[in-house]
């Protein structure tokens, strides 16, 4: 019974994973760009939802979509303000352009929202509840089913849409993609504001059960960088896969080996598959 | 003779000079003694270093400007340093990012760079470690007021200097604690510590470990983690299978409030809990989570006490400017502050050696300290062997003094409540 809790429990916490990493691996995948920011974009998103719901007195049925819809203008942006330049410089000028973002965001959180930690009530939506001996918390529950539906709604977006078809094409060749009429420039600000608002929506959920403060995106970005290494750069499913892969693992090995070890099988197991198929899980060679 | 009429002039205009009400300051800007800070400003600490930077904002004050009200309290009564011709005091923070490396750079530029005349610091075990390293190497005072892993007094350092209660005093206090829990006839078969696998975290733990084998409590279990977890759930798990009599968390913030919200949602209340100070004393874990560990015991060398006596004024004088309570690891840091600050008066100079020699001589009575040590007097190791704590407990959104008995303000309420 008490393993059953283990991997339910594991399986969530995979979920969140997922859920954090989706953004991540949209803007990678669109436009090889490594958005170091992405776990100080979640952190943003969980003070817009703190905010929305101390300030505005907002629910989480509200607080999400705000979260999101703030984080999609944000994501525009820094594509706008930021990204469009650098992409024309070296790869380096790229990854340093992030990093650089990423602690701008953090620092001045720690000077808008101080040092401490907050939280939000853990009974905002539903509390927790057993079936069975099991015990759930239904902000987890809410999690992980939006992770699924995340994931699923941003595959189909991309695969079976015009609009996904015009990402991948700019993705894919720039200058081909402008030959046959798309603009590169709106279709990887798209890219940017979709991923920043994905991250608006994990942000708002994953802020209903964990703690907010200006570095708690440190302590996720490292997981999500996994996620989507061992998902495959760019594929969304293969994130979903790879997040509740680590999540189980972590779960089973901390309860089984110890807590101490959890990381060590994670990334013995992740350099493993990557020996073996070094483009991950569900990623294209 | 004008030689002698000038020296005569002079001496009287000396002998005048406490009389007259206002004279030009005497030390100007740069001439200020400065001393380095090293804590958390930012990272998974932070809030804790904010909290600490914030006592330390108030100290400083207390010492530029006259607190006459402030009695016994040292450098409170007149402005600046009067040892050293009322020169003032200035702060040199930097932000150690909860990181051993980036502590050390930070050392090495307050001392080659700034210039300070001695540090203070470093919150973390382990930073402390690295930090005070760089201090000793050149020759310039280190004075560690929050970090309690034993080995940082154990290195045979000619400049350290510790006030804080350490390992073997936090050990002993608990296991005296089991122990006269257990004449009362309460069942404490079972310990289990929980604790990550920082230098305060690690340390912490052997020394209760050990102190509970030279005293016949079992540990029967001990949960390690790393720290700043995403996820606590496969340990709180294996806490409620193996279900002890005790718990002992040896956490930093950011898990602590984990626990704090994991225990509940798995529904686990064990008979009695301890958090140990650090995630346990952050003013923000008790704001985010305080009302789901009701009753978890907690140590302290610091309680606002009664109307009138210092430590009263001083918690007045921080709410007053903070709007909140002085926690317990900002006024350990603040009492270190006054330590070093008088060492240094005492000193009546900048050099760094004498005033390695005035903390050395430091002995420091009740009535000159707010916390509730019983006094600061240094060994040769550096550590402060008055140093002493007691036990409170988590009531409401404050820790209240339970043990010992005898200096207990409020009654040990038990099993532990947690949510309900």
């Amino acid at each position: 019974m008490i393993l059953l809790q283990v991997v339910v429990g594991g399986l969530l916490l995979g979920a969140v994973y997922a859920l954090f990493s989706s953004g991540l691996t949209l803007i990678w995948g669109m436009m090889n760009v490594v958005n170091f920011a992405h776990g100080d974009f979640v952190m943003l998103a969980m003070y817009v939802a703190f905010l929305g719901y101390t300030v505005l007195g907002l629910g989480p049925a509200w607080f999400i979509p705000l979260a999101a819809a703030v984080m999609f203008l944000f994501g525009l942006l820094v594509y706008f303000a930021l990204i469009r330049h650098v992409s024309r410089g070296p790869m380096l000028a790229q990854i340093l352009s992030t990093f650089g973002l990423a602690l701008l965001l953090r620092y001045s959180a720690f000077w808008v929202f101080s040092a401490n930690f907050v939280t939000l009530p853990d009974t905002l939506v539903g509390g927790n509840f057993a079936i069975g001996g099991l015990r759930l918390q239904a902000s987890r529950l809410v999690a992980g089913a939006t992770a699924l539906l995340l994931t699923i709604g941003l595959d189909l977006l991309l695969t079976r849409t015009a609009l996904g078809g015009r990402l991948l094409a700019v993705a894919e060749d720039r200058a081909a993609a402008q030959l046959v009429g798309i603009r590169p420039d709106r279709m990887q600000a798209l890219a940017w504001g979709i991923g920043a608002a994905s991250t608006g929506i994990a942000g708002g959920l994953i802020a209903l059960f964990f703690y907010i403060s200006p570095t708690v995106g440190e302590s996720l970005a490292l997981i999500a960088f996994v996620t989507v290494c061992l998902g495959g750069f760019g594929s969304v499913p293969g994130a979903l896969l790879a997040g509740l892969a680590i999540g189980v693992i972590e779960s089973l090995s901390a309860y089984l080996i110890g807590p101490v070890y959890q990381d060590v099988v994670v990334y013995a197991l992740f350099v493993l598959v990557l020996w073996v198929r070094p483009q991950g899980l569900l990623g294209r060679a | 003779m004008p030689n002698v009429r000038r020296r005569l002039l002079l001496l009287a205009g000396l002998l005048a000079a406490p009389s007259l009400p206002v004279i030009a300051p005497p030390a100007a800007a740069e001439d200020t003694v400065k001393i380095g800070v090293i804590e958390p400003l930012s990272g998974g600490a932070a809030s804790a270093g904010q909290a600490i930077k914030a006592a330390l904002e108030l100290g400083t004050e207390i010492v530029n400007t006259p607190y006459p009200d402030m009695q016994g309290l040292p450098l409170a009564a007149g402005t600046g340093f009067p040892g050293l011709g009322g020169r003032k005091l200035e702060l040199d923070y930097a932000d150690n990012q909860g990181s051993p490396a980036v502590g050390q750079n930070q050392a090495l530029r307050l001392i080659t760079q700034d210039h300070v005349v001695a540090l203070f610091g470093a919150y973390q075990s382990g930073i402390t470690l690295t930090t005070s390293a760089v201090a000793e190497r050149y020759g310039i005072p280190f004075l560690a007021p929050e970090s309690v892993a034993t080995n940082l007094t154990e290195r045979g350092f000619k400049w350290f200097f510790r006030t804080t209660p350490i390992g073997p005093d936090i050990a002993r206090a608990y296991i005296g604690f089991v122990l006269d829990q257990r004449k009362q006839g309460r069942k404490i078969d079972s310990v289990a510590i929980v604790n990550d696998t920082t230098e305060y975290g690690t340390s912490i733990a052997e020394v209760i470990k050990k102190q509970a084998d030279a005293e016949g409590v079992k540990v029967t279990q001990n949960v390690t983690y790393n720290v700043n977890a995403t996820d606590v759930s496969s340990q709180v798990l294996q806490l409620k299978q193996a279900s002890p009599d005790l718990v002992i968390f040896i956490s930093y913030t950011s898990d602590a409030i984990l626990y704090a919200r994991t225990m509940k949602n798995l529904d686990y209340r064990p008979p009695i809990v301890i958090g140990d100070d650090s995630g346990f004393s952050d003013p923000s874990f008790i704001e985010s989570v305080g009302d789901l560990v009701q009753g978890a015991i907690n140590r302290s060398a610091f309680a606002p006490g009664r109307p009138g006596t210092l430590s009263y004024k001083m918690n007045a004088l921080y709410h007053q400017r903070f709007g909140r309570d002085l926690d317990e690891t900002s006024a350990r840091s603040l009492q270190g502050f006054f330590v070093l600050v008088d060492a240094i008066n005492r000193a009546g100079s900048t050099d760094p050696g004498k005033i390695q020699a005035a903390l050395r001589a430091t002995d420091m009575k009740p009535a000159q300290l707010f916390t509730g040590y019983n006094g600061v007097k240094f060994d040769d190791k550096g550590q402060n062997t008055e140093s002493a704590m007691l036990l409170t407990q988590l009531q409401g959104k404050d820790y209240v003094a339970v043990w010992p008995q005898a200096e207990a303000t409020g009654s040990l309420q038990l099993p532990y409540a947690g949510w309900k």
